[in-house]
């Protein structure tokens, strides 16, 4: 990155005056003064508050994140700022000062002024925020054009180029004429990285801007975003649900709550030494922060009476799974392969090894944690222990029994001992049956008792996962996803099963909530004596599940064994890749 | 997108086969004499039952038929009708007519689809957006057949302002209003798409990072909500097209337009079915060919499909 | 919070109680159907839809409760095109026969081929939209060929080829089945779509995880929850079978002179468009606002099944 914004510019002379203005300000002096902000939406229920009175500046040149889980407001905020809520949102109160000038009751006609020219916009989801009928090239030109960058049309191409080749895109010429769909998820978040910078604004706001992406990806799109804003002295502010990566980014962080701020302060303080109770909580149930506690020294003190996980239980559990280990597997995978063919343009087709000559065993009572990036192979491989897909080759035995060869009705006895639980809570109980239906649904399948002993189990399933039984009545649309989560775990316990397969299964819910679903999960293991394969592609998690891990990367697993020989010495390159991903984990955590 | 072509065009080709044969099926393998069938209401002329056996090869075991009768189909050979004209010149002489009438109200169709559904998209709840909707929802409702006569009383008898029917006259200007009542009997669909189309890019999220990048409404209206939404609409009016030229009959009939339709319609009147048989078969055709066309045409508007 | 450096905030600690994931259930169960319902019913379009529907199916059902004047039988071409008098609101066809008593008649024959449409259509493209879209492969190309070739024949063309050589088997059945035979090829469409959507949710894998059958996953999770366009689009479909009958008898291909439709009504009183219009106007009027109804009643339901409309409004 030779290209410094100022020679972009000398390109240009009539634009060189307001790239030298966000070099020249005071940097004493807040750049953005936010002062109780108020927001509401209205929904078919009346208003609803979304923010409560938000007060923080953001100086010249700083980095500020906001943390939050979803509802928090902390996109509200974002959104807020430069006046660009849903049509249902309206600012209700309050004041955003942005060098002086109030943008919350700003003209129509000011705020396209400071829209990407003073203040730039990275969105959340790569994949939506590009318009997919106009090329790349169209709609970095329209950003260069809208903000007087340039005028006349080979100068606004020469700077649409530059835009993406700051923005890491190597082949930007080329890349110009092509369609988001063209683009990967990374190559596409450059691209709105390169929009969000190509007027060399004065403050950027990222929301969530790598949610959406692969960790490893994640970190390389980061450490560019930081190194342009820290090259230009752009204010950053960022958005995230995940407290490590804010930390790790940000010299101060704000953690939002139910529209409110509830700290804020000097990013390693808050995480050393948090003072409110919320805070406290949400350190404690962060993942990469827990892994660090269990490789550590500091079981002994386990925080607050409602910590997020029971360490010790876990650590207990480790101990029993390492002493089984001797015992026979449950679940034994033995060269497993499955090929697709995929269809190419010109009728032929393409074999695709989505899962390559995989082997693992899963002792009894234990979690093997499957572990790979988008499109490594371990949902296929999940489906294919669960009998959903059939391998092209290999062996699946469970208890002795080759699922691989099994006949149907093999196949049916098998699914008793064996139940998912998939990753969207959404998605994972049919919306037009009751809860009680739901769960209840693999008893009738299977022919389990008689109508009064199926409800009795009903409700002895949905005290364990900690539902009130009048929940059996209610449909799923009344609940949250965590608990629906819940009800989705009550469905695969109701056969008494002795293997649970988790595909992502808290992948989709707020920190919180994981940590309370993995302790029920942790639970239910030791209680039930339940042998689990937890397929995720988030390693921070696996720290506090797995027994044993098995990486997968292109259909292939790449490297396996217990989580401590992982997590303490890593082999392959990728694995340490990943592990370095890993957002916060070379930060000092306190001990709440 | 040349493999997206070829593989649309081989799959017509079952579908083309199939349509004809199913229309001959119809009328051949109905239970009785087809050829009493063929002469509905009437007493069959010995004479013209036997050239009709011989038109239809009636002596041939009936795969044979149809495949005898597809080679005359594509050979141009269409038989005659009733009135002992070569059905290929009726074709030639009423084509251009029900094309040029199609054309217009297409080109109606689509304006109203396009302005109205964008104006109720961008005032959604509004007072024009429920307007719209009542007056679309009445349109829609009205069968075309009770529309033509009000225009024709109102516009033609009462106010005078178009000539009743339109006859040898086919003029643009003689024909527009047929054309505006198809047009307003049928643009609810596209209104319709285009309106929550509109509602839907308006809300996307790359019209947001728009507006973020510092671009202005009169500009993002265009560009990013507009184009975007036309795509449905524009296949949904090409789609019409196809749909229109086959039901010209009641149009073409009421208004005494020349096209292929009143021809049909004559025929159905009169019930001269091998004739009636003849057209449909003709018309299908070209609807199954407007209907590879449109595919096409998507693929083109829709820069995802365009380039694989 | 106004220096560069910035201070430690922490919200006074009473306002927070960090409660996670409390499960919060209101008093009324809520559900699709439910809170279709709920929305349905505070709309004043939905009971005047609902009212105009029945109506026309107490007229179908029992004619005499509406008028006593006999529809055929009493005609005198002394009243020929004779205005409203007492006791014939809507005065007379060329034929000298009671408008009014002919309206209310002629809504039976609009209504039985509408609703056995609807019942042929259903019938047909149900299953075939249902199990080329839930089993895909094979199955899918071929009743996906099969309903391309009825989709691609114009099922008003169709009609009038089927009805013109039926000459004399003219009847409501022959009717029904010349449209719905055809009708169904689009429904089948719509519900394929719509199940390969709903194919791919999680739930459907779920349901054969625990080893519920293909077949038995398809009727219990993936069709209840792909209903919401065959609802409307069933709805929307009798509305246009009662036009496409009309437009049939106006053609002379629908159903013979002797039975009462709206559509030979209106047929017949073309030739006195000018003297009187009245002839033309009643049971044109009748066709609309019954047309106008299902239509109506099938853009309602549409809204109230699909949450995405609902916020659309």
């Amino acid at each position: 990155m030779s290209d410094s914004p100022v020679t972009a510019v000398d390109l240009n002379q009539d634009t060189d005056v307001l790239v030298h203005d966000s070099h020249n300000v005071d940097p004493n002096k807040p750049l953005v003064e936010i002062r109780d902000l108020a927001i509401g939406f209205t929904t078919q229920g009346g208003v609803v508050e979304a923010l409560k009175g938000v007060s923080f500046d953001i100086f010249p040149g700083e980095t500020v994140a906001i943390v939050g889980e979803s509802g928090s407001g902390k996109s509200t905020t974002a959104h807020g700022i430069i006046n660009l809520l849903p049509e249902n949102g309206k600012i209700t109160g309050g004041s955003v000062k942005f060098e002086g000038k109030d943008l919350a009751h700003a003209k129509k006609s000011e705020l396209y002024k400071v829209r990407g020219r003073d203040i730039g916009f990275v969105p959340q989801d790569p994949m939506s925020n590009l318009n997919p009928v106009w090329s790349v090239g169209f709609q970095v030109r329209e950003a260069v054009k809208a903000n007087g960058l340039a005028t006349n049309k080979k100068d606004v191409n020469a700077r649409a180029i530059e835009v993406l080749k700051e923005a890491g895109l190597a082949d930007a010429e080329r890349r110009m004429a092509q369609y988001p769909h063209q683009f990967s998820g990374g190559m596409r978040q450059r691209v709105l990285i390169g929009i969000g910078l190509a007027a060399n604004p004065k403050l950027l706001i990222a929301d969530e801007p790598t949610s959406a992406l692969d960790v490893t990806v994640q970190r390389v799109i980061l450490d560019h975003l930081e190194a342009l804003t820290r090259e230009r002295n752009t204010a950053l502010l960022l958005i995230t649900h995940d407290l490590g990566l804010a930390a790790e980014r940000a010299t101060k962080l704000i953690v939002m709550y139910q529209g409110k701020i509830v700290e804020a302060g000097p990013s390693l303080k808050i995480l050393q030494d948090p003072q409110h109770p919320y805070t406290k909580r949400l350190i404690a149930s962060a993942p990469s922060l827990a892994s660090q506690r269990i490789s550590g020294t500091h079981v002994d003190h386990v925080g607050g009476e409602e910590a997020g996980i029971d360490v010790a239980d876990l650590a207990a559990k480790h101990e029993r799974a390492k002493a089984n280990q001797a015992a026979t597997p449950v679940v034994e995978v033995k060269d497993l392969t499955k090929i697709y063919s995929i269809r190419k343009g010109n009728f032929k087709s393409e074999p695709l090894r989505a899962v390559d000559n995989i082997s693992f065993k899963i002792p009894k009572g234990s979690t093997l944690a499957l572990v790979g990036e988008s499109g490594s192979g371990k949902t296929t491989a999940a489906k294919m222990v669960l009998g959903l897909e059939k391998p092209t080759s290999g062996d699946i035995f469970l208890d002795g029994t080759n699922l691989a060869g099994a006949s149907r009705s093999e196949l049916f006895k098998v699914r008793r001992k064996m139940q998912p639980v998939f990753q969207d809570p959404y998605g994972s109980l049919d919306p037009q049956r009751s809860i009680g239906a739901i769960i209840g649904e693999p008893l009738k399948v299977h022919k389990v008792g008689d109508n009064a002993s199926r409800d009795a189990r009903i409700k002895e399933l949905l005290d364990q996962v900690s539902l009130p039984t009048a929940v059996a009545k209610r449909y799923p649309n009344e609940l949250s996803g965590g608990q629906r989560q819940r009800v989705a775990i009550a469905r695969a316990l109701a056969l008494k099963p002795e293997i649970v397969v988790l595909d992502e299964a808290v992948s989709a819910l707020d920190v919180l909530v994981q940590a309370q679903i993995l302790q029920l999960l942790a639970d239910l293991q030791s209680d039930l004596d339940l042998t689990y394969l937890f397929i995720t592609h988030d390693l921070a998690v696996v720290r506090v599940v797995a027994d044993e891990i098995a990486v997968m990367e292109q259909g292939k697993i790449v490297e396996s064994g217990t989580a401590d020989e992982i997590f303490s010495n890593a082999q392959t390159e990728y694995t340490q890749k990943l592990l370095e991903a890993i957002p916060g984990a070379g930060i000092e955590w306190g001990d709440v | 997108m040349l493999t997206y072509i070829l593989r649309r065009v081989l799959q017509a080709i079952p579908v083309f086969f199939g349509t004809t044969f199913l229309i001959y099926f119809m009328v051949f393998a109905m239970p009785g004499d087809p050829i009493a069938g063929l002469f509905g209401d009437k007493t069959p002329n010995p004479a013209v039952a036997d050239a009709l056996r011989a038109q239809f090869n009636l002596d041939q075991p009936f795969i044979m038929q149809y495949l005898l009768y597809m080679k005359d189909f594509f050979t141009g050979n269409l038989g005659v009708t009733f009135s002992g004209q070569q059905v290929s010149d009726v074709l030639a002489r009423a084509f251009p007519v029900t094309l040029k009438l199609v054309l217009m109200a297409v080109v109606l169709e689509f304006i109203l689809s396009v302005v109205i559904g964008l104006i109720s998209g961008l005032r959604k709840g509004k007072f024009f957006d429920n307007i719209s909707l009542v007056v679309a929802l009445v349109l829609s409702s009205v069968p075309v057949f009770v529309a033509m006569f009000v225009a024709q009383y109102f516009v033609g008898i009462k106010w005078g302002l178009a000539p009743v029917t339109v006859g040898a006259d086919t003029t643009w200007g003689a024909m527009f209003l047929p054309a505006a009542v198809i047009a307003l009997t049928v643009y609810v669909t596209g209104m319709r798409l285009m309106r929550g189309s509109v509602i839907e890019s308006r809300q996307a999220d790359y019209v947001r990072t728009a507006y973020a990048k510092g671009l202005t409404h009169k500009r993002i209206v265009p560009v990013h909500i507009a184009r975007n939404s036309l795509i449905p609409v524009i296949t949904n009016t090409a789609a019409s097209f196809g749909a229109l030229i086959a039901g010209t009959t009641v149009t073409e009939g009421i208004f005494n337009i020349p096209g292929i339709g009143q021809v049909l319609y004559q025929a159905i009147t009169q019930s001269e079915v091998p004739t009636v048989v003849t057209f449909v078969t003709i018309l299908t055709v070209i609807y199954v060919i407007v209907n590879i066309l449109v595919d096409l045409l998507y693929a083109v508007l829709d820069p995802r499909i365009r380039y694989v | 919070m106004s220096n560069r450096s910035s201070e430690h905030y922490v919200a006074p600690i009473e306002d927070a109680n960090v409660e996670v994931d409390a499960l919060k259930l209101k008093e009324r169960k809520s559900n699709l159907w439910l809170d279709a319902w709920r929305d349905l019913r505070r709309r004043p379009l939905f009971y005047a839809a609902v009212a105009m529907v029945l109506l026309v199916t107490v007229m179908a059902l029992w004619p005499t409760l509406f008028t006593d004047v006999p529809p055929n039988s009493d005609c005198s071409l002394s009243n020929s095109n004779g205005g409203a008098v007492a006791g014939h609101p809507m005065g007379f066809t060329r034929q000298g026969c009671d408008i009014y008593a002919r309206v209310v008649w002629g809504a039976r024959t609009s209504l039985a081929v509408g609703v056995l449409v609807v019942a042929i259509t259903a019938v047909i493209g149900i299953p075939m939209g249902a199990i080329a879209g839930f089993f895909g492969g094979k199955i899918d190309s071929f009743l996906s060929r099969i309903g391309d070739i009825f989709f691609s024949i114009p099922y008003f063309l169709a009609a009038v080829v089927v009805m013109s050589v039926l000459s004399d088997l003219r009847s409501v059945w022959t009717i029904a089945l010349a449209i719905g035979g055809f009708a169904w090829a689009s429904l089948a469409r719509i519900l394929r779509a719509e199940i390969l959507q709903v194919k791919n949710s999680d739930y459907i894998m779920a349901s054969e995880a625990v080893g519920r059958g293909r077949m038995s996953t398809l009727m219990r999770h993936a069709l209840p929850n792909s209903l919401t366009p065959v609802i409307v689009t069933l709805t929307i479909a009798l509305g246009a079978a009662i036009v496409a009958e009309a437009t049939l008898s106006f053609l002379g291909v629908g159903l013979g002179d002797t039975v009462m439709s709206w559509g030979n009504d209106i047929s017949k009183a073309q030739t006195s468009i000018r003297t009187a219009p009245m002839s033309l106007v009643w049971p044109s009027l009748a066709l609309t606002l019954t047309v106008l109804a299902f239509i109506v009643l099938g853009e309602l339901i549409r809204d109230a099944l699909d949450p995405k409309a609902r916020a659309r409004r």
